[in-house]
């Protein structure tokens, strides 16, 4: 899963709701709507890979990861140009590659763990959820629409099924968030923009809105 | 992994991988309306906390009836958050969450599930 799907969060639900006996076409539609936000970053990334041969292309979108998009950005906006090894380094060398060795690990040694429950390791899969979510919100539409969202995922949940639940709360949260006036929304990264990409990025590295890159301190530029 | 979730992981590439290549492959792609990409960006941060919430605060009974449920991992959770949130740490957020639901269910403070 790790090689096919490469996408964490969409990884952590799927493990969890398979794990629970969730049917597959709710874990389907968790994953398409868990991954769309995707769509943004390809779009911002459309302009500098333009030129790049349609089959690179191809394969560069199976590996367009939050952590893949951050680094590419910003060493883009830091050069200036499209620099497509710097593309595969980020998005092979320091994500895939790491991930799926780590996903390797996990299998090697998790079956040793004896009796996981007691030890709390169920709880990881809603505190991962919990904390990616942070990760994402940056304002308050987001706020709202992580709030309503999981008050209505509940609400539905306890009326019919969680995988129903959660599948409306994913819907009608970013509508519900959508109501919140851009004036008083308090934006500061959206997705796709040099700022998201700081969010995401490695230790040190400043991206400034208007493309230019603080170097980290103590370098020699 | 057995042959099952092989094909649930391609099912699950399916519905990913176009929402990665449309960008890149679809020429005028980021022309689309604003409010799209408005969605979009809210989209991430409802579904992850739809799933957390549940996955907390809803239990299904043997018999299929899911009831409200409250437990030490609502702390454990909220204390996740609190450290994303503050230091912008998942791994502390996790090591934490799973240290209070351990130590509680030892200290027979909160009941193991089934």
């Amino acid at each position: 899963m790790s090689v096919i799907v490469f996408a964490g969060a969409a990884q952590f639900a799927a493990v969890g709701y398979v794990a629970s006996g969730l049917p597959w076409p709710g874990i389907i539609l968790l994953t398409f709507l868990l991954n769309a936000r995707h769509l943004l970053y390809s779009a911002a990334l459309a302009p500098w890979l333009r030129s790049v041969p349609f089959t690179r292309r191809v394969v560069m979108a199976h590996v367009l990861t939050d952590e893949a998009f951050a680094l590419t950005i910003s060493h883009f906006r830091r050069l200036g140009q499209r620099d497509e090894w710097g593309y595969w380094v980020a998005a092979i060398a320091v994500t895939f590659i790491p991930w799926n060795l780590a996903t390797m690990a996990g299998v090697a040694i998790g079956a040793q763990i004896p009796d996981p429950a007691r030890l709390g390791i169920d709880i990881i899969f809603p505190a991962a959820m919990v904390g990616l979510a942070v990760g994402l919100i940056t304002g308050r539409r987001e706020l709202v629409a992580a709030i309503v969202g999981a008050g209505i995922a509940v609400a539905v949940a306890l009326v019919s099924s969680p995988s129903v639940g959660i599948v409306a709360g994913g819907v009608v949260g970013p509508l519900v968030g959508l109501l919140v006036p851009r004036a008083v929304a308090h934006e500061t990264a959206p997705l796709g923009t040099a700022a998201s990409a700081e969010h995401y990025s490695m230790p040190g590295i400043h991206v400034e809105p208007d493309g230019s890159v603080d170097p980290p301190e103590g370098s020699d530029r | 992994m057995t042959t099952n979730l092989v094909v649930l992981a391609i099912l699950m590439f399916a519905v990913t991988y176009p929402s990665r290549a449309i960008g890149l492959l679809t020429p005028g792609f980021d022309m689309l309306p604003k409010i799209v990409f408005d969605y979009l960006q809210l989209v991430g941060p409802a579904v992850l906390a739809a799933l957390a919430a549940v996955s907390v605060m809803v239990v299904v009974s043997h018999d299929d009836v899911p009831s409200f449920h409250i437990g030490i991992e609502w702390v454990a959770v909220f204390a996740c958050l609190a450290i994303v949130a503050r230091k912008g740490n998942l791994f502390l957020g996790l090591v934490a969450a799973v240290a209070i639901v351990a130590i509680a269910r030892a200290a027979g403070l909160a009941a193991i599930p089934t």
